[in-house]
Parts: C-alpha cells; sequence; structure tokens
C-alpha cells in the first residue's frame, strides 16, 4: 500500500529527521541550493552573457545596482569596468567555481582513495613511501601545495596554452594537495577492515584480490570519506578562489568568483564598490553553507562528536 | 628522550631533503637554465662552455649536492626577473613578513585566547553564542575578502589607514623596522588583523573545547568542593591544563601564518616574501621560487621540531607512553 517507497523512505529516515530538527542546515541548505541551482541554471536565467562581446557596451561601465542613484534594473546588480552585467558575471562565474572545486575534490578522493586501498592492502615499502610521501605533504599548509604546483606547472608547460588549460592546471594543483587526508582515512580502516572474517572468507575461497578491494572492502571504507568530501568542497572552492584572486588562477576570459573579485579590487578606490563585494558575498554565502551542511553531515553520520 | 630528539631530527632532514629535491628539479628541469641567462645571439659553444663551467653537465647526484651545499649558504643565484643575487633579496623582504607574522599572532593569541576562556567559561551566554556565532563567519570568509572588506572601510570610506605598503620604515643594518614609527604601525594594522582574524578564531574555538573538556573533570568537581575559589579554580587549575594542546597548535600555526602572509601582502601590497613569491609565480622567476620553497621548508621543519620538542616537555604522559612501548 506504499505508493512511493523510495521517497517514503527518504522522509521516514533518521537523516530528513536530524535535518528538519535544525533550521540553520535548512536554512544552509537552501542558501547552496539557490547559488548552485543559479550556477547550473546560468545559461538561461542570466540576463546577460558576460562572454558575448557584441554585448558590451562601454556606455554602460561601471553602472552602480539599480537600487542607487543611476543604476537601472536592466543591469540588477551594476555592471564593471568593461559593461559587464554583474549579476550575470557572479551566475556564470560560480558555475565555473564549483566545478572546479567539484572536480579537485572528486580527483583527490579518487587519488586519495586508490592509495589509500594500496597503502593499507599492501602495507610494507609501498605503504612507508605513500605515507612518507603524505607526511611531508600534511607538514605545509594545502594552499601552499596548491600553489606551489600551481607555480611549477606555468613554469613547464608552454605559455601560449595556459590560459586554455588553466583550469586543469588548477584542479590538479588543489587535488593534489588534497589527497592525503583521504589517503589517511581509508588507510586507516582499510587496516581495520582487512582482518576482519569477511575478508579473510572472500580470501579463503579464492577471490581475486582486485575484487575483494574494490567489491568488498571499498564500501566498507567510503562511508567516512564522503563526508570528507563535502566539508572539503567547500575548501576546494575557497582554494580555487583564493588561487585566482592572486593572480595564478583561472585567466580574465574565464572569470571565476575569486577572478572577478580580483578584478574588482582595481576599481575599489574609484568607488565601484559592488564589482568586487558582490562576487564577494556570494563566495562567502557559498562557502558557509556547505561548511555547515558538511558539519551537519559529520555529526549525523558521527554521534560521538556530538 | 635523546633517541626521539634524533628521530625526529632524522625525519626534519628527511623532509628538507625532499624540498630541496623538489626544488633543485624546478631549478634544473623547468626551462633551460642557460637560455635564462644568456642572450640569444650566444654561439653554440658559448652556451655548451658556459654549461660546463657551471656543472650542469655533471651527474645528477653531484648537481644536487651542489645544490644542497650551497642552499645551505643561502645561495640560490640570481634571479631572472630582477638579475640580483636570490639571497640579497629574500634578505631584503624578510623583516617585513616576519614583522606581520608576529604582529599577527600576538593579536591572535592576546584576543584569541581572553575569548575562549569566556566562551568555556559562561557556555550560554549571549555574548558567547555571538563570539562563536561570528567565529564561524570569520572561518568561512576568504582572507582576501576580508583584507577588501577593511580596505573599503577603513581606507576608502573613513579614509583612516593606509591601504597598501608598510609605511615609513627605519633600517638598522640589513633589518628594516616598520613598528619603530606611527606610520608604521598605522600601515600594518590592517594587515595584521586579516592575517591574525583565522588563527584568532581557531585558538578560541580549541581554548574553549578544551575549557569545557577540562572542566567537566573530577579534579575540578574536587577543586570546587575543597572550596576554592573560582578564580583559582578556573586559572589555577583548569586554564593550566588546556595550555599544552593550545601550545601546540599555536605554534604549528606560526607556519600557516607566514603561508597566509602570501595572500595577506598580495591585498595590501605589502612588501614582504609573500608578495616577492606571488611576482616570482607569475613571471616564473624559478631561483626566487626555488629559495622561497626551501626557506618556507625550513620554517615549517624547525617550527614542527620545535613544537614537538615542547610539547614532549610539557606533557609528561607522553614520554613514559613512549618509553613503554619503547619507540621513543
Amino acid at each position: 500500500m506504499r505508493p512511493r517507497p523510495a521517497l517514503r523512505r527518504v522522509f521516514d529516515s533518521d537523516l530528513w529527521w536530524s535535518f528538519r530538527r535544525s533550521p540553520v542546515t535548512v536554512a544552509a541548505a537552501a542558501v547552496a541550493s539557490i547559488i548552485i541551482g543559479g550556477a547550473l541554471l546560468a545559461s538561461w536565467i542570466a540576463p546577460h552573457d558576460p562572454f558575448d562581446p557584441a554585448s558590451l557596451s562601454l556606455l554602460d561601465a561601471s553602472n552602480p545596482p539599480a537600487w542607487l542613484d543611476g543604476g537601472s534594473w536592466t543591469f540588477p546588480l551594476g555592471t564593471d569596468n568593461q559593461g559587464r552585467d554583474v549579476l550575470s558575471a557572479i551566475l556564470y562565474g560560480s558555475r565555473l567555481s564549483l566545478s572546479v572545486g567539484a572536480s579537485a575534490v572528486v580527483l583527490a578522493m579518487a587519488l586519495g582513495v586508490t592509495l589509500g586501498l594500496l597503502s593499507g592492502w599492501h602495507g610494507g615499502l609501498i605503504d612507508t613511501i605513500i605515507m612518507r610521501i603524505a607526511d611531508v605533504e600534511l607538514s605545509f599548509p594545502a594552499i601552499l601545495v596548491a600553489l606551489l604546483i600551481d607555480g611549477v606547472a606555468r613554469g613547464v608547460l608552454p605559455r601560449d596554452a595556459q590560459s586554455e588549460i588553466a583550469s586543469y592546471v588548477l584542479i590538479a594543483a588543489i587535488a593534489l594537495s588534497f589527497w592525503v587526508q583521504y589517503a589517511r582515512t581509508v588507510r586507516a580502516s582499510t587496516l581495520v577492515e582487512r582482518n576482519k572474517e569477511y575478508i579473510q572468507a572472500a580470501r579463503v575461497i579464492g577471490v581475486h584480490p582486485a575484487k575483494i578491494i574494490l567489491g568488498h572492502l571499498l564500501p566498507n571504507v567510503i562511508g567516512p570519506v564522503l563526508v570528507i568530501a563535502t566539508i572539503n568542497l567547500a575548501l576546494a572552492v575557497l582554494t580555487e578562489a583564493t588561487l585566482s584572486f592572486l593572480g595564478v588562477g583561472l585567466p580574465p576570459t574565464q572569470p571565476s568568483l575569486g577572478t572577478l573579485i580580483r578584478n574588482g579590487n582595481d576599481y575599489l578606490f574609484s568607488g565601484d564598490w559592488w564589482i568586487s563585494i558582490f562576487p564577494g558575498v556570494v563566495l562567502a554565502a557559498l562557502i558557509l553553507s556547505v561548511n555547515l551542511l558538511g558539519d551537519w553531515l559529520r555529526d549525523v553520520f558521527n554521534p560521538k562528536l556530538r | 628522550m635523546l633517541a626521539f630528539v634524533v628521530q625526529r631530527l632524522y625525519q626534519a632532514v628527511l623532509v628538507m631533503l625532499a624540498v630541496a629535491l623538489i626544488a633543485f628539479a624546478l631549478f634544473n628541469y623547468v626551462g633551460d637554465p642557460i637560455n635564462n641567462m644568456v642572450g640569444q645571439d650566444t654561439s653554440q659553444a658559448d652556451r655548451e662552455r658556459l654549461r660546463q663551467e657551471l656543472g650542469l653537465n655533471d651527474g645528477f647526484v653531484v648537481q644536487f649536492a651542489r645544490f644542497v651545499a650551497r642552499a645551505a649558504r643561502g645561495e640560490f643565484g640570481l634571479s631572472y626577473q630582477q638579475a640580483r643575487p636570490v639571497g640579497q633579496i629574500i634578505l631584503e623582504k624578510m623583516p617585513a613578513t616576519l614583522e606581520l607574522s608576529f604582529v599577527a599572532a600576538t593579536l591572535a593569541l592576546v584576543i584569541g585566547l581572553p575569548m575562549g576562556i569566556y566562551t568555556g567559561l559562561h557556555r550560554h551566554s549571549w555574548l558567547s553564542q555571538l563570539l562563536l556565532g561570528l567565529s564561524l563567519v570569520g572561518v568561512s570568509l576568504p582572507t582576501f575578502l576580508i583584507g577588501i572588506l577593511l580596505i573599503l572601510m577603513f581606507a576608502v570610506v573613513l579614509g583612516w589607514l593606509p591601504s597598501f605598503g608598510r609605511g615609513s620604515v627605519v633600517t638598522v643594518g640589513w633589518w628594516s623596522s616598520g613598528l619603530v614609527t606611527l606610520d608604521g604601525w598605522r600601515a600594518i594594522l590592517m594587515p595584521a588583523v586579516t592575517l591574525s582574524l583565522f588563527q584568532m578564531t581557531l585558538i578560541m574555538r580549541l581554548v574553549r573545547a578544551e575549557m569545557i573538556e577540562v572542566l567537566r573533570t573530577d579534579y575540578i568537581k574536587f577543586a570546587r568542593a575543597r572550596g576554592l575559589t573560582n578564580w583559582s579554580v578556573n586559572f589555577g587549575h583548569a586554564l593550566k591544563n588546556t595550555l599544552v594542546p593550545v601550545i601546540t597548535i599555536a605554534g604549528l600555526q606560526i607556519g600557516s601564518i607566514i603561508a597566509f602572509a602570501i595572500i595577506t601582502e598580495t591585498v595590501f601590497q605589502w612588501p614582504g616574501m609573500g608578495l616577492m613569491f606571488i611576482q616570482a609565480v607569475s613571471f616564473v622567476d624559478i631561483p626566487v621560487m626555488a629559495a622561497y620553497l626551501v626557506l618556507v621548508g625550513f620554517f615549517f621543519v624547525v617550527i614542527n621540531f620545535v613544537v614537538d620538542l615542547l610539547y614532549h616537555v610539557v606533557d609528561p604522559r607522553l614520554r613514559v607512553d613512549r618509553e613503554r612501548v619503547g619507540i621513543g
């Protein structure tokens, strides 16, 4: 007699209950959904196309937001020095920020989980090498590591190709600075799991090691990894924004939120505060809400920490 | 204890060698060092001779050993961008970064510690809730955004503080200090606050969590039962025991402050090592990048080493445990 069992299960679950009980989490989810939704739908809902030079007019440059003197509702949040609509730039910019952040987290997770499984399962020399590298990396802040990798990549790669592949370099740099946490977590739980009976049994009946690792071990060690990934998404977006702000991330032709803030920063002194402050507010709101969601997830999955 | 020190030293040397290896690889294999030094009209034979003179034809191990030996003396060659010895450039920039980091760390400790104690003792007061809420926002606001907001507020709108540079500096020997002039203090205020905010919230949250934990323990209850004053229980007994992890984390954070100084220095155009590094990255000035990498690696390794030793000295339990299991 259950019409939609899947949906029913979601609404009956502990997760949903604890979600509804925490107004802060609900608010965070709402803010995050608005920003992520806006980013996903940017090409449809943005009032202007900031990448189309034909639509730009210098006559529209440095317009203030609509509610201030001289502003108009054609450009709700004003325009930048080249006449780009700030709202549209933010929508497209958050799409870039989010996609770079999410790709970096996925790559870091794939790398970290693989190395963690390898390290925990094999032990010995492989384990020592991987964990030594992890130790060295962990003694530096992630953002410094990302900055260095990014800087080195700029030195190695040809100059003319740089702005095209900048986003891939950035993703790789962030991923390479974030994988350690996953590797350590997965290695620790692999060391525990691999001595349990179900793994032993699978070994005894002659299941191929690859199948044991992927089919039996992985599902049992992946839980904490997903929680880390949520919290890391905020950190990855923040790292991307910081690197772009410093001028070593995404180029001005592909403006992410960080690049937008950097561009706007130059016009702060002429009083055009909206060019940098609005992207900044969106960035801060995005990071704060994703952080809150991550904290909530961690508490739900790990009641001991409450 | 001696074995522990030796083991830690060994690890520190290992990390330093790894960092040096990366810097060396950067130096030697990113682009051609010869091309970066000579003009276009240098003949092939001249290039080959220069290559031979600089020892670029030697084996990998020999070159690496030479690099380490020279790095230990602070020689990293010439900057591609400024054509001056990198060691000299860094020496000029170092005082700015160290002063900024020092003021920021002091601010973080002096403000973060009392806030942590207060929020730990009065968990449910409105002020505690407010501070905690603010700290969450503080953690989520990117450092550079805080800097921009401060500039907008105090430099553009109010016009009270300068938005860039160090103000007037006084040079004593090779050290240029901005902390002896009023102008210098006005200039350092905003960058230092920006840099310290993250660490401040971290210290506050840490002290608060530790205080709450310690206040629950039996010896605090007994201390209260013995009729000791609140002051003596809170500060003489509780606070003292929360300080061990605080020292560790605060110590480790000094390294992060130096790293995050890159961002703050860029926002405020503070003429320190961080700004130098960012400029080196955009110009692909490899010698400067390599030198900065080695130097920051060295700072981090020294800080980690000292904190490890401090931890060992402050917490006697750690000593006993290690000796019992025979690791130390």
